[in-house]
């Protein structure tokens, strides 16, 4: 089953998008933000909150002068561990009760701060290469079973009622546990701490909640026989942060756009920029799969309109991940099945997108995200719906399934609605497993005209993005039809430029390397 | 007829579906368990038509049973909001010739709701199931302030630019946060003596007008409403404060 396709229109997209990224690269290259530096603490292992519930990590950046912060807040922390000769959690917890500033350590060499720190360095990204290999390990003993891996979310808010349903869903064939974030997560300049059991719309992303849930699907795996993957959100205020704790943690996937932030949550693009390239570098180290958010175009206006942005979407993603040394199987691009039920021949302009999708990024893990936008309380309905999502999915040969809900439009799922929704998965995609093997598309039928308009739409959109620059575009609005300034937006006061003698230990020990 | 209870294949059979989990690993004793629940419930005739496990611990339902209870739907009040039916040029004309002026309009999502999809549909140009969003109609000036809008900035919005209708929305409902904003955003309005210069609404796949009016807003739209529904209830509403004032 191939769509006949132009392969030089496909490699003029990609050298395109590759054009795109470039300056913005510039511009990332000489420019740092608070949450990359306070990732750079985390991953020396700074951590714990002080007064008010302020994170360690958060109280040292605001402490440090607009000239400290310049140079990387590793100059000024190393300085402090060379002078008092604590660990980095100790000098962490001693700057968060006031004992200790680093301001009265400008005098030290630094040649000392660097030198103190290079064992610390090696040991948190020897602590990363150690997770990524049990994970390895552990996939080895306990395959998942063959794609499109069934993921399913869960949302209560509360930790522990999370780890229920997870164990439940895990069980019931779940090979993947997303665990939503609390609305309004991403607005927020900061991670909290330890277990919580308050969430709205989700449960907070913490690094105890990570642990939590991570055992206690390593248990449910050795159980069912497969690993059970684990999934979190790279996105919003704290990118690379969270993309530290994950690594820390053994996430398998995290939810990470280059450009959702921005157009999606109001955050200043210049911020997303720059925290999407660090922490595309952890997850490349860390072994994480990347999931990016294209479906959110679909749902926020036409889909069929819409759907050459979507591939636009998807080759700039590629190309900002591979400047962050990522390969294209940790690149999970996103698509959705968001097209009107009411559309005669709707089914077919999916396929069409869905197959495009996965001939132009053969080696990626494309993620395939399930109807939203025309869920409605006829739960009936919805679950036929979801049923043809899955039959898309299978026939062309999606990777990563998020299961749609019938109760989708109605509340986050009940534990009975996870179950029904992966036993309709279960069913379509063993029915029809081979389905698009045996069949091949009438050429310059529906499907493939579609497609090849698509691709078209895409080179064209591409173009005009290249000719203006990518900040431009987006300040026009060039991205579902949302406008967003340069200099506007969330979290704009946290990026900054890079003094000539600005050091990031993790950065500089990343950069090139292939694992 | 006004007493009614509901249709299965005959006239007052009665008979309702459900379905639900019960934290239990299945057994028969599980099934029986079900059946004797819903009897408990007061519906008789109870037919557990399928029983199943679908997790350590967890049992799946799905029952078919009968109620003895019916409702005199001629007691019946709901009131509809969408009583004033108009086409998006009937709207124009209507507000041309009662008001003579623009409405101004804001939507937001309010409080921590990300999920734009209903203030979307129904402000956006495009609108929703063919029907065109309020941007596109001569008769309003349309803000829509999008999702994470604190009810503070809502209000301050609304007296910086003279509003004369609100609408609030809210997709997440979880632990009762939708009336929690809504009831915040009354509240404010109330306080800022702003409540009485705006027509207040709110919407939302769970809100229902009467929800809204107990909650002190005009109206409240729920899921499946078109723009031109909202566009009639404001200008139609708007007009006659316009009268009632003379």
């Amino acid at each position: 089953m191939e769509l006949r396709i132009d392969p030089s229109t496909v490699d003029r997209c990609r050298a395109l998008a590759r054009a795109i990224v470039s300056p913005v690269s510039d511009f990332i290259a000489a420019h740092s933000t608070v949450a990359v530096e306070r990732s750079v603490l985390r991953l020396l292992g700074v951590d714990g909150v002080g007064a008010d519930e302020i994170p360690v990590p958060n109280l040292i950046l605001d402490g440090l002068s607009a000239q400290d912060r310049s140079r990387g807040v590793a100059l000024a922390f190393g300085r402090g561990l060379a002078e008092t000769g604590l660990d980095p959690a100790a000098l962490g917890a001693a700057i968060a009760a006031g004992t200790v500033r680093l301001a009265d350590f400008a005098d030290v060499p630094e040649a000392a701060a660097r030198g103190v720190l290079a064992p610390f360095v090696a040991a948190s990204l020897a602590r990363i290469r150690e997770r990524r290999a049990e994970r390895a390990e552990r996939l080895e003993r306990l395959p998942q079973l063959p794609p499109p891996l069934l993921y399913v979310i869960v949302a209560s808010g509360n930790i522990y009622e999370d780890r229920t349903a997870a164990v439940a869903a895990a069980e019931a064939g779940a090979q993947i546990i997303a665990v939503i974030r609390s609305t309004g997560q991403s607005l927020l300049d900061f991670v909290p701490f330890g277990p919580t059991t308050e969430g709205f719309g989700g449960t907070y992303a913490t690094q105890e909640n990570f642990r939590i849930m991570r055992e206690a699907l390593d248990e449910a795996g050795e159980r069912e026989g497969r690993y059970i993957m684990l999934t979190n959100y790279a996105s919003g205020l704290c990118m690379p942060e969270i993309a530290t704790m994950a690594a820390i943690e053994r996430l398998d996937m995290l939810l990470n756009d280059s450009m959702y932030g921005i157009l999606f949550r109001d955050i200043n693009m210049k911020r997303t920029f720059v925290d999407q390239h660090f922490s595309r570098m952890l997850n490349a180290y860390s072994g994480i799969i990347i999931n990016t958010g294209e479906d959110n175009y679909l749902t926020t206006a036409d889909a069929v309109e819409q759907a050459p942005a979507v591939l636009a979407s998807q080759f700039i993603n590629e190309a900002f991940a591979h400047r962050a040394g990522m390969p294209d199987r940790q690149i999970g691009l996103g698509d959705a099945y968001e097209i009107s039920p009411d559309l005669e021949d709707g089914f077919l302009y999916q396929v069409a997108q869905a197959q495009l999708t996965r001939q132009i990024f053969p080696d990626a893990p494309l993620k395939y995200m399930p109807p939203t936008k025309h869920m409605t309380g006829d739960i009936f309905k919805g679950h036929l719906i979801d049923a043809m999502f899955n039959l898309t999915s299978v026939m062309t040969k999606q990777t990563i399934h998020l299961c749609g809900m019938l109760t989708e439009a109605i509340h986050t799922p009940f534990l009975g609605d996870r179950v029904l929704a992966i036993e309709n998965a279960q069913y379509v995609m063993n029915t029809a497993r081979h389905f698009g093997d045996e069949i091949q598309f009438k050429p310059d039928g529906i499907i493939e005209r579609r497609a090849q308009s698509v691709l078209t739409g895409c080179d064209a959109l591409l173009e005009r993005v290249a000719e203006i620059g990518l900040m431009s575009a987006i300040e026009a609005a060039l991205f579902a039809d949302v406008k967003r300034p340069p200099d506007g937006g969330r979290g704009f006061e946290g990026v900054f430029e890079r003094a000539p003698e600005y050091w990031n230990p993790f950065e500089e020990a990343l950069q090139g390397v292939t694992v | 007829m006004s007493r009614i209870r509901p249709y299965g294949d005959a006239t007052d059979d009665g008979k309702v579906q459900l379905s639900f989990t019960l934290p239990v690993e299945w057994s028969e004793a599980a099934d029986e368990a079900a059946r004797q629940l819903v009897g408990k419930m007061g519906f008789t005739d109870v037919q557990v038509v399928e029983g199943r496990r679908i997790a350590k611990g967890f049992s799946f339902f799905v029952v078919y049973a009968s109620t003895a209870q019916s409702i005199d739907f001629s007691t019946i009040k709901a009131p509809s909001a969408k009583e004033h039916a108009m086409s998006m040029d009937e709207v124009d004309t209507y507000v041309q010739e009662s008001l003579g002026r623009k409405i101004r309009i804001a939507g937001a999502c309010i409080g921590t709701d990300a999920h734009t999809v209903g203030i979307d549909a129904i402000l956006n140009m495009k609108g929703y199931k063919g029907d065109y969003g309020l941007e596109r109609y001569h008769s309003f000036e349309t803000f829509n302030l999008g999702s994470q809008v604190a009810v503070e900035d809502f209000v301050k919005f609304a007296k910086e630019h003279e509003v004369d209708a609100l609408l609030a929305s809210q997709v997440v409902t979880q632990k009762g946060s939708d009336v929690k904003n809504f009831t915040a955003l009354a509240e404010l309005l109330e306080a800022e003596r702003l409540r009485d210069r705006v027509v207040l609404i709110c919407g939302g796949p769970r809100v229902t007008n009467l929800m809204a009016s107990e909650l002190g807003y005009d109206a409240g739209f729920g899921r499946g409403t078109l723009p031109s529904e909202v566009a009639a209830f404001v200008a139609v509403t708007l007009a006659n404060r316009r009268v009632a004032a003379r």
